[in-house]
Parts: C-alpha cells; sequence; structure tokens
C-alpha cells in the first residue's frame, strides 16, 4: 500500500551565521496528524530549525517539502542559497501556520482584523467568509467576546490565543509553533496549552518548539531532542521520557524539571 | 487705539494669506514626494543609493533654508546655463523657486522623519506578516506603511509647522506674503509694532489650526493607544 | 577675476570676508544658544515647579515662539528694541532714529526661540534621572542646594546634550536671519559678495558649503562631547 505523502518533510537542513554552525543537518518528516515536539537547550538550534522551515532564516543547505511540493533553491553567485521562487515561497508560507513567542499581532488592527487580513489579502477568500470563520475561530480559543479590541488591550494569553487563531484562519496544512508560552506569566501558560493540546487532539499537524515538558510528555505523538545542531535523541514519548539511552537528554530534563 | 487702522491692516495682511497658503501647501506636498523617494533609496540597500540620500539629508538639514532659497532664486537664475535651458521659464518667476526651494528642503527633514517611522515598526509584527505569506508589496501596504504612519505624526506635525514659518522668507525673494506685507505697512506708517504683531497673530493661529488638526488625526487612528476600554 | 580666485585672500578675494563672516555666524549663534539657555533654564524650572501660575506661563512663552515665524521675531526684536531705544533717547533730548547693535539683537532674538526648544530639552532631560538617585541624595544628608550642584545640574546636562547639540544646529541656521540687521554674519557677506561681483550662485553655493562644514565640524564636536559625557551612563532614550 502506498505511503500517504508526508505533510512536512526537512532533509538534511544546515544553518551556519558567519563562523557557527548551527544546524549541522537535521532531518524531520511530519506525516498528517503528528504532533512533535522539539526540545533542546539554548543554543541548539531548535528556533533556528524552526525558522528555516518557513524560510524566515534561509538554511544553507537541505531541502524543505510541504505537502508533496519542494521548496525551490538556488545559489548566487556569493555562493549563498536563496529560493528561487518568491511567489512560491509566499504561496507555501501562506499554508503553514506560525505562533511566534512574541505573539507578534499587528497592532494597528483589532483582533478581527488580524485574523481576517492575511486570508482576504493572500489567499483572496471572500471578506464575509473570512468574518464568518474569523468569529468561530475565536469562540473556539476562548476570546470570542474580544473581537473588536485591540492587541495592546488584551493580556499575554490572550494573545497568543488570537495569534493561534489568525494562524488557524490560514486553513494551514502544517502549524509551527515557535517558543509559544515561553513569554507568558505562569497562570496564564495554561490556557495557551489547552488550546494547542485541542488542535493537537482534532488531528492537526504540529511542530511545537517548547520547554513546557508536559506538554511534550502528555501531548506529542513524538519528540526530538536537538543538541548543538544535531538530533541527538528521537521517538515517542514514552520512549524518551521512561527509558532514553541518551545520556544528555537525561541530564536536560532533569535539568528542566529542577 | 485706531481700530480702524487696526482693521484695516488686518485685512491687507489677510489678503496675503492666500499665497503663504499655497506656497506652503505645495511645497510640503512635493517635498513628500521627494522624501519618499529619498527615504526609498536609503532603506533600498543599494549603496550608492544610500549615500545618495545620506548626502541629501545632510546638505538639505545642515544649511540654512535662506541661503538654500538664495542659491535657487538668485544663484541659478545668474547661470547662462540655466537661462537657455528648457526648465528656464518654470524658474524665472519667483513663486516657483520659492515652491522648488522650500520642497527641497522639507524633503530633507521628512525623509528623515520617514526614516525614523519605518524603524519603529515592531520587526515581529513584520515578521508575522512574512510568514503568513505576504509578498513585499502587500506587506509594506497593509502593515509596514500603516504603523509608520502613526509613529511618524508627531513628528510630521511639527515639520508642518515648521514650513509654515519658512514661508516667512519668501518675502526676501519679492513675493507678497503676510510676512512682507507687515513689512510693507511697517515702512509706510513707521508704526513698528501692530502689523507685526498682527502678522504674529495670522501665524499663531494658522500654526495652531495645524497642530490641533493632527492632533486630532493622531486621536483618530491609534484607538490601539489610548488606554483600555472599562 | 577667475571663479576660484575670487574666494582666495589676495587682492580683491573674499576668502578674508567669508571666513569672518563664518566666525561672527559662530559667535552670534553660540550667544544666542547661551541666551536660549538661561531663558530655556527659566521656563523649564518654572514649568517643573509644580506651581500653576508660573507653569502656565512657561508653557504660553514656549507656544507662543515655537508658532511665530522666526524672521519675524528676528524684524520684532530688532525694530522693537530699535524703537525702544529711540523713544528712550528722545526722553534725553537726541533725535532721530537708534540703532540697536545689531549683535545684540540679532542673539536676542536667537536666544528667545531657542529658549523656547531648550526648555522642553532640560525638562525632559530633568524628568529622565531617576528618582532613586535623588531619594539617596536626600538620604545621605544632602541639602537642596548641594543636590541640585551635584547630582542634578551634571545629570541634566549629560541628558540634555543630544538635544542640545540639535538645537545648536538650529541656532547656526536661525543666525542666517539675523542677515536682515545688516549684522556680517556669514550670510550677509555673502549676499554683499553676490551683489558686488554680480556672481550670486558662486557666492551662495560658496556660502552653503561653509555652513556645512561648520555644521559637520560642530557636530561631530557634540558626538564626542556626548560620548565622553555618557560613559557608562544608561541613555536617556533607549
Amino acid at each position: 500500500m502506498a505511503a500517504a505523502t508526508p505533510a512536512l518533510t526537512v532533509d538534511k537542513m544546515h544553518k551556519s551565521f558567519g563562523q557557527l554552525e548551527v544546524l549541522k543537518g537535521i532531518s524531520l518528516t511530519a506525516n498528517d496528524g503528528d504532533v512533535i515536539s522539539i526540545l533542546g537547550s539554548s543554543g541548539s538550534g531548535k528556533s533556528t530549525f524552526l525558522r528555516c522551515i518557513n524560510l524566515l532564516e534561509i538554511p544553507d543547505e537541505g531541502v524543505v517539502t510541504v505537502a508533496g511540493e519542494t521548496i525551490k533553491m538556488r545559489r548566487r553567485r556569493d555562493g549563498r542559497a536563496e529560493p528561487a521562487d518568491r511567489r512560491q515561497v509566499d504561496r507555501i508560507r501562506s499554508e503553514l501556520g506560525m505562533v511566534f513567542q512574541s505573539f507578534n499581532l499587528w497592532s494597528h488592527l483589532t483582533v478581527l482584523e488580524n485574523l481576517i487580513e492575511a486570508p482576504v489579502h493572500v489567499q483572496k477568500r471572500p471578506r464575509a467568509e473570512c468574518i464568518e470563520e474569523a468569529r468561530a475561530l475565536l469562540m473556539k480559543v476562548g476570546i470570542a467576546d474580544k473581537w473588536s479590541h485591540y492587541p495592546a488591550h488584551l493580556s499575554g494569553g490572550q494573545q497568543q490565543r488570537a495569534a493561534i487563531a489568525r494562524s488557524l484562519a490560514m486553513r494551514p496544512k502544517v502549524m509551527l509553533f515557535d517558543e509559544p508560552t515561553s513569554a507568558l506569566d505562569p497562570e496564564l501558560v495554561g490556557e495557551v496549552l489547552r488550546v494547542m493540546r485541542a488542535l493537537a487532539e482534532e488531528g492537526r499537524t504540529m511542530l511545537v518548539v517548547t520547554h513546557e515538558m508536559s506538554f511534550a510528555r502528555d501531548v506529542s505523538s513524538r519528540v526530538m531532542f536537538l543538541h548543538q545542531g544535531l538530533v541527538e535523541a528521537e521517538g515517542s514519548p514514552q520512549e524518551l521520557f521512561s527509558g532514553s539511552t541518551s545520556d544528555r537528554f537525561r541530564q536536560f530534563i532533569s535539568k528542566e524539571r529542577g | 487705539m485706531d481700530f480702524d487702522f487696526i482693521a484695516k491692516t488686518f485685512n491687507r495682511l489677510l489678503a496675503a494669506l492666500p499665497l503663504t497658503l499655497s506656497v506652503w501647501f505645495l511645497s510640503v506636498v512635493l517635498g513628500g514626494f521627494v522624501a519618499a523617494g529619498v527615504t526609498w533609496m536609503r532603506v533600498s540597500g543599494v549603496r550608492p543609493f544610500e549615500l545618495f540620500a545620506r548626502t541629501y539629508v545632510m546638505v538639505f538639514r545642515g544649511t540654512p533654508l535662506l541661503i538654500q532659497l538664495f542659491v535657487v532664486y538668485y544663484g541659478l537664475a545668474s547661470l547662462p546655463a540655466v537661462r537657455a535651458s528648457v526648465v528656464w521659464p518654470f524658474l524665472r518667476d519667483a513663486f516657483n523657486c520659492a515652491v522648488l526651494s522650500l520642497a527641497l528642503c522639507t524633503a530633507g527633514y521628512q525623509a528623515e522623519i520617514f526614516r525614523g517611522a519605518l524603524l519603529a515598526v515592531p520587526h515581529g509584527q513584520v515578521e508575522a506578516a512574512r510568514a503568513c505569506g505576504m509578498s513585499r508589496l502587500l506587506m509594506f501596504r497593509r502593515i509596514i506603511f500603516p504603523i509608520a504612519l502613526r509613529h511618524a505624526l508627531p513628528a510630521y506635525s511639527t515639520e508642518m509647522i515648521s514650513m509654515v514659518k519658512s514661508t516667512a522668507l519668501v518675502s526676501l525673494i519679492t513675493l507678497w506674503d503676510v510676512m512682507s506685507v507687515a513689512l510693507k505697512i511697517r515702512n509706510d506708517t513707521l508704526i513698528t509694532y501692530l502689523p507685526l504683531i498682527l502678522a504674529g497673530v495670522i501665524y499663531f493661529v494658522v500654526n495652531y489650526i495645524i497642530g490641533a488638526g493632527f492632533l486630532a488625526l493622531e486621536r483618530r487612528l491609534s484607538p490601539h493607544l489610548r488606554p483600555r476600554p472599562s | 577675476m577667475g571663479d576660484l580666485a575670487i574666494f582666495g585672500f589676495g587682492q580683491g578675494g573674499w576668502g578674508l570676508a567669508l571666513l569672518q563672516g563664518a566666525a561672527m555666524t559662530l559667535l552670534v549663534s553660540a550667544c544666542g544658544l547661551l541666551i536660549g539657555a538661561a531663558i530655556g533654564g527659566l521656563v523649564a524650572w518654572a514649568r517643573l515647579s509644580g506651581k500653576l501660575l508660573a507653569g502656565g506661563v512657561g508653557q504660553a512663552y514656549a507656544a507662543l515662539f515655537r508658532g511665530l515665524p522666526e524672521l519675524l521675531i528676528v524684524y520684532f526684536v530688532y525694530f522693537g528694541t530699535s524703537t525702544l531705544l529711540t523713544q528712550a533717547a528722545l526722553l534725553f533730548g537726541h533725535e532721530g532714529f537708534v540703532g540697536v547693535p545689531s549683535f545684540a539683537a540679532g542673539a536676542f532674538a536667537v536666544g528667545v526661540i531657542s529658549g523656547a526648544y531648550q526648555a522642553e530639552v532640560f525638562r525632559a532631560a530633568y524628568l529622565a534621572i531617576s528618582r532613586g538617585e535623588l531619594e539617596a541624595a536626600v538620604s545621605v544628608g544632602m541639602n537642596r542646594a548641594l543636590m541640585a550642584r551635584r547630582i542634578i545640574l551634571p545629570q541634566v546636562l549629560r541628558f540634555a546634550l543630544p538635544g542640545l547639540g540639535n538645537l545648536w544646529q538650529v541656532a547656526l541656521k536661525d543666525s542666517s536671519l539675523i542677515s536682515v540687521t545688516g549684522l556680517t554674519e556669514l550670510m550677509r557677506v555673502s549676499q554683499v559678495g553676490a551683489g558686488s561681483t554680480h556672481r550670486p550662485f558662486a557666492f551662495y553655493l560658496g556660502g552653503a558649503i561653509l555652513y556645512l562644514v561648520m555644521t559637520v565640524a560642530t557636530t561631530r564636536v557634540f558626538d564626542i562631547a556626548e560620548a565622553r559625557a555618557t560613559r557608562g551612563m544608561r541613555r536617556a532614550t533607549g
């Protein structure tokens, strides 16, 4: 039986910042419905890896394929890599949803306007349809009554939930989360994790860079531990958390628990 | 108190206000376009363009407007090459020279305002736009420009008022603006204070209106900066 | 005479006159800035005092002089003080027009304008001083005069430097307006030279270049002063 096309594959990604090589050849395959937690200490390259997938950073080497479509890259005259087709990059970005650590809601737009901005102007969908869908999403993440508020008037947890809804409004194939709860006060982390858990249970394909061990252990289908730019350990949560063979990983989780 | 004289003087000054305002308006608008071009060059990433833009700003902000005005009105008019060229019919006229010179000057200041405003757009919000797949043009139109505009308004208001004050200099290149008329009345009647005070009142009121207008615009465009609704 | 030769220092050369004009520009601008500092300091003090009347007067002063054209203020100060002086002279039996020295009138006009903006710079600089430092001064027993002299004033000056540097450039440019009083600063010399040699383009361009040199050179001086003064300090602007 032919295997279904993976939602996302990354093949041997390399990235250096000047002399410092941050990603030393990382590969990943995410099938539909996979929830992959990416763990690692700071400097392990996990955020860079995520940002290279939707080309917010340009990887030096490596192939990214989203739902069977490969992002075309080429070499510049000075040897650096760059995307070959800007339009393709824009299109693929609109199929990947990204949730940032600092929310990054557009400050001059209300919550509702934030949600419909990209669907209307990038995906060119009819405005009425986008508004209806946005309202439903706001209800789903629990901030339906804040639709006319500006981001500055929301708490951190509310802003992040709005940011997740904004991502969902694009109907993404894969969602990328870059440390979504790291900038939140501890008592606000829970409400965001609850939303993410609901999304996982719905069967969404998610890549989550996080420090929240509870999420990695209880919600994800797979865990990837990065150390100094390489995949140090990978497997199901049970494999890694209960009996990992990697010393470094065991050190890492004991520090995080501490 | 000769009220008749005051009224007559005031009316004569008001009659010159349209000239002052048209010089102001045209130079501000023209300067805005030039400034947009200069700013575009500044952020283009192309070294020669950036260098030109920086030099432009340095020259027009580093020299007095009065001497810039004289270079254009007296200086260019004296050059045989200019007199023979196609722009001469345009540059012969003092009004055109005034608008051109003031426009070039304000462009230098406006370019710096635009640049500061662009820098003030939070980088994270730009990234979010990229991550959604917005093209560069769409991103500029829907995200960068609106946010930068709101940041630019206070400084832009100050510059608009500064330009009104700068129009007074055109009195020195034979244009009959409010300043010239006030001086003429003073010279004719040897009454020093009144014409100047009345002219001052007119300028002050115009500037006040402009300032209030921009404040109202700021308020309208920035509901997100107001305090939280209860 | 050749184009460049008229700027020379020999016979019929205007080089010396232009440089003297530039020196006059620097002098009158500096005096204007100092007068502005005195006025600005006073207005800032009035606004910070917390007293309604003083604050109101201070605010009115600033609003007034920021809303009026600089050229108007130059004329007003020059003709106005001359008129006063003429009338005063009449009392002593002297007939005829008495003109105020254009240097004094010019510097005063520049100062009056600069003061309105310097007030805001000083006020912001004062407000930027951390309350904690003032509390520390009080808690070691400094009296108000000592605290003002040793803690507040130095810090105000440091925080105000960027704004003052900017206002110095403004004063330099505003000084060109004093040419209408006949003072032989750079603008006036350029004007006289242009008229005398019938070469307006060369003279006004040359004058502009000299102004640019002065602006750039003095900006460097202010930058160095700023770097020295804010060594090790957090900046007022992030």
